[in-house]
């Protein structure tokens, strides 16, 4: 049976999906959440070099691959926007921003924690890092765009184009580490394979699904309520049980 | 080395936990409560809007 995907691209359609389907990725993320940090803090054993310290690898790993990933996912849904003028698209990318900096914030806290016991400093000017400060003042910048402009289309053609133009700099967050002497170190997980012990792996990997379940249901619910918002004078906001009560 | 550095690495699962992941998940709770009272404001402005808009209607 073949699904009709331009179907769920309407707000009409895609509210009541969203509604479906927040339950079931929030509670799969509290669970992979408790699991992650369980394998992570009781499972994996302690770091040879790095002791106890290097447990924050399990939260500032997938929040900075997390802040990087929505930002692409926000550019994607800010270029379909801009190009075939499609509502739910901007929607969506309106919706994201907000989750994308607070992994952006998240990453370099825990980075700056990390950087304390490890490089005897909180912060430094390192490519990695700057690069990353840039990715959050993108974010913070697409938010404030946005708030910005009153008319809702002109504001999401405006925030479109600084999304696409902020993209350039993921690439240079991702090989920043290759292209100059940085104090960041390299991936630990590479195409070819990893060093890394197996228990740290899956609770790494755990808490970054984790991560992306709870992104998707933040997200999910942020855009149904910008869609009542958008589409408050519509039919069929004002027909949906909730608003009819 | 001053009296933080030497409490951090005197406790670091504690410095840990409480620095990053407490951190993140007040940041993740604050995140869900900000959304959620989003949702409850937004659908008190419809359903407002609506009864505003009925109400004109049967005044015409």
């Amino acid at each position: 049976m073949a699904i009709n995907w331009f179907k769920y691209s309407a707000p009409t359609t895609f509210y009541g999906l969203a509604g479906k389907m927040i339950p079931w990725f929030a509670f799969s993320a509290a669970i992979l959440f408790v699991i992650g940090l369980y394998i992570g803090f009781v499972v994996a054993p302690v770091d040879a070099q790095q002791g106890e310290f290097y447990r924050i690898i399990f939260i500032h790993v997938p929040s900075s691959i997390l802040s990087m990933f929505l930002y692409l996912v926000m550019a994607g849904y800010a270029a379909l926007g801009l190009i075939f003028n499609t509502r739910l698209s901007a929607m969506m990318a309106s919706a994201i921003a907000p989750t994308g900096a607070l992994f952006a914030f998240i990453s370099l806290w825990t980075g700056a924690l990390w950087g304390k016991p490890m490089w005897g400093a909180w912060w430094v000017w390192d490519a990695r890092l700057t690069s990353e400060l840039i990715l959050l003042f993108l974010y913070l910048g697409f938010i404030a765009l946005h708030a910005s402009i009153d008319d809702p289309r002109r504001a999401d053609r405006a925030a479109a184009l600084l999304a696409l133009v902020g993209s350039v700099n993921v690439p240079i967050i991702y090989f920043s580490v290759k292209w100059w002497n940085t104090l960041h170190q390299g991936s630990t997980i590479k195409f070819t394979g990893t060093s890394m012990h197996v228990a740290m792996q899956q609770a790494m990997f755990t808490v970054l699904v984790a991560c992306w379940l709870y992104a998707i249901a933040v997200v999910l619910a942020r855009v149904r309520s910008i869609i009542l918002e958008r589409e408050r004078n519509t039919t069929w906001i004002g027909e949906l049980p909730e608003v009819k009560q | 080395m001053n009296g933080l550095d030497l409490w951090m690495r005197e406790n670091p699962l504690t410095y840990v936990w409480l620095g990053s992941y407490a951190v993140a998940l007040l940041i993740f709770m604050i995140e869900i409560a900000m959304v959620i009272h989003k949702r409850k404001i937004t659908l008190q402005q419809v359903r407002l809007m609506r009864e505003a808009q009925d109400e004109a209607g049967d005044d015409n």
